[in-house]
């Protein structure tokens, strides 16, 4: 037993030192090797993808496209339907952005061209801690804080000054969409800080001294012709802000209500792709309840490419408008 | 050199793995204290014997159970017949112990326990009882200046053992409830708001004036929680504990292959939100030792096991349950 096994390990040894020694001198097997790891990933992705496919055959053969269009989830009669969870899915994703964006825009420009350094540097290690804040964290403050707040102060100010829209129109709870899409924000900024500010710091001086020589102020320099030189940087960080919201699991089933339904007020509670496979695929003992779940993930998948599709458009659009760009 | 030494290493691995019986079970996440004290306790007793037990929920114990990869599964809901067919070999159910679902509130104004009657919970989570001066609530409660505000309804969000017992309690008292709803681990909710585990609803009920939820009893009593009564089948308000519950299961009719729900029972000091949770164990064991294990097991965690029960707020198994048990155990072939 033990010589076949030390012959082997022998060998193996030798065709890894056979391998280095290509390595050191060749590019051919470099070559190979960054191929095999860049292949991973469109393995992984299409193995995910026909598992998926093919897990979700009960529930797709059943429903067809009706699944997209049911706005009723009952396991018990086995009927499922996934709109309300993908317009809570959205709809939560983008009100995020929708505060995160001006936010973290505003504070990376600070960062990159109005801070002194060190500071810079400092408050934008704080930033980067809160991407590595694990996301049950935030879905607790969430409970504990936001939806004390919310329901004690931000909503029911909404509801008085705003209230004629049916975008506020309540009722109050404290928990629901737009708590929901506020913990999201809050998760997002860090991405769209550090990165939009990396973006920033990357534009070259002349530029800015030029707009600077033309005989704009400070500001114009920045909204002129430094954010827009970054542009690629920002938008590239507002769409891996979007896929982390459209993803999130865990803080936004903590604070979102977890109800299926589609309602016109922002306040009122909703559900998440995400939130309702964590939530009920440990306990799916029905097949059919099991396959829509797998479903709902293949619908998560869907709506990260075609949200990712939209963000490639965006950028050729501003690239191909010319002007200057990296 | 090295490669005898690493031969070595598993020869003295397999060695110490020959010796021992390694039982792996999983499911239900509610026993899953009194499980691991037991299974702990028990290898105590016989260091030979290695159970390892893992909490995935009942779902997955009963998928695991169908695909072989563990020896036994657990379940806060017995098997359906559909689920039975799909098995391999038959399956066995052992009830172990016995929990209590219990209503939960926050209602401004009012201390002390609240009085449910079986229709005014349904009503209630259907939404059709919408404030808590309903008559529904206020009869059952006489003396108790319940406020008008709305009833904000809190359920679990997460498929659950919890929500079965719930709602199983809910269909079999209001037949709307049973044609509207039905009952389930997760079901399609009419009213309220959802939230992520016992925690979570906990959590939610503590924060949100005049909110109605429900918890586990184990999860109300560690935590000091206020809940309510509940009328039983008898007509009695009961508050449930742990005598309550093992009272519901002693009440019970309960069949010989166990698969019973205990909710809304006869007897009059029976708890109705109540149920048992069981152990799924397949009729047929190829491997002796495995099978004297499961065997000893089970009889030592109906016998001495019950009396650790108490201490970790689960009800025992009432003297009637365990002895038919026992009887059963003789199935296992």
């Amino acid at each position: 037993m033990a010589a076949p096994t030390a012959g082997l390990a022998g060998g193996a040894a030798g065709w890894v030192r056979a391998l280095i020694g290509r390595l050191k001198t060749g590019d051919a097997a470099a070559h190979t090797a960054a191929a095999m790891f860049a292949a991973i990933i469109p393995v992984a992705t299409v193995l995910l993808v026909t598992e998926l496919w093919n897990r979700s055959a009960l529930a797709r053969h059943k429903f067809g496209f009706s699944f997209f269009t049911g706005q009723v989830w009952d396991p018990i009669a086995g009927q499922f339907g996934a709109l309300p969870f993908i317009y809570g899915t959205v709809i939560t994703s983008l009100v995020a952005l929708l505060i995160a964006v001006p936010l973290g825009l505003g504070a990376a420009i600070f960062l990159a061209e109005m801070a002194p350094p060190r500071i810079s540097d400092a408050l934008t290690f704080v930033i980067e801690l809160l991407a590595a804040v694990p996301s049950v964290i935030f879905g607790l403050l969430g409970i504990f804080v936001l939806v004390p707040f919310m329901r004690e102060v931000a909503q029911p100010f909404l509801m008085k000054t705003l209230g004629y829209l049916p975008l506020f129109s309540g009722p109050n709870y404290g928990v629901g969409v737009l708590t929901a899409s506020v913990v999201l924000a809050i998760m997002l900024l860090p991405f769209i800080v550090s990165i939009s500010r990396e973006a920033l710091l990357a534009v070259p001086r002349d530029q800015r001294e030029a707009a600077l020589a033309v005989g704009s102020t400070r500001w114009e320099a920045v909204s002129k012709v430094v954010v827009p030189y970054a542009r690629l940087g920002i938008i590239s960080s507002v769409f891996l802000a979007l896929a982390r919201a459209l993803g999130e699991t865990m803080a936004v089933t903590m604070v979102i209500g977890n109800n299926p339904k589609i309602s016109a007020s922002l306040l009122a509670p909703g559900y998440s792709i995400a939130s309702v496979i964590a939530n009920e695929f440990t306990e799916a003992t029905d097949d059919l309840h099991l396959s829509a779940l797998i479903e709902l993930g293949l619908v998560l998948f869907l709506l990260t490419i075609v949200f990712n599709g939209l963000a490639r458009l965006m950028v050729l659009a501003t690239t191909r408008r010319g002007t200057a760009h990296p | 050199m090295r490669t005898s030494l690493l031969a070595l290493c598993l020869i003295a691995l397999v060695a110490s793995a020959s010796g021992q019986t390694m039982l792996n079970g999983a499911g239900a996440t509610f026993p899953y204290p009194i499980y691991s004290k037991w299974f702990d306790e028990f290898h105590k007793l016989h260091p030979d014997v290695q159970i390892n037990y893992q909490a995935i929920g009942s779902g997955g114990g009963i998928r695991q159970l169908e695909a072989g990869t563990v020896d036994f599964g657990a379940s806060d809901q017995p098997m359906n017949d559909e689920q039975l067919k799909k098995q391999k070999t038959a399956v066995l159910h052992f009830p172990t112990v016995a929990g209590a679902v219990v209503p939960t509130y926050n209602v401004t104004g009012v201390a002390r326990d609240l009085n449910f009657t079986p229709e005014a919970l349904a009503g209630i989570f259907l939404g059709q009882v919408k404030n808590w001066n309903a008559p529904e609530i206020a009869k059952a409660n006489p003396g108790v200046k319940l406020p008008s505000a709305e009833i904000v309804v809190v359920h679990r969000s997460d498929g659950s053992g919890t929500t079965f017992i719930w709602t199983d309690f809910l269909s079999k008292t209001s037949p709307e409830w049973k044609s509207a709803v039905g009952s389930g681990t997760s079901v399609n909710w009419p009213a309220g708001l959802g939230a992520k585990g016992n925690e979570g609803v906990a959590g939610l009920v503590k924060q949100t004036p005049n909110s109605l939820g429900y918890v586990e009893l184990i999860y109300a009593i560690q935590n000091d929680m206020a809940y309510g009564r509940v009328r039983n089948a008898a007509g009695k308000f009961i508050k449930a504990d742990l005598s309550s519950v093992t009272a519901a299961a002693a009440a019970a009719k309960v069949p010989d292959d166990f698969r019973v729900s205990i909710t809304n029972a006869e007897g009059k000091d029976a708890y109705p939100i109540a149920s048992f949770t069981w152990l799924l164990i397949p009729d047929k064991i190829d491997d002796a030792k495995k099978k004297e294990a499961i065997v000893e097991m089970l009889k030592w965690a109906l016998g001495p096991g019950q009396k650790m029960t108490a201490a970790l707020h689960y009800a025992a198994l009432p003297s009637n349950v365990v002895s038919k048990e026992l009887k059963a155990i003789s199935k296992i072939q």
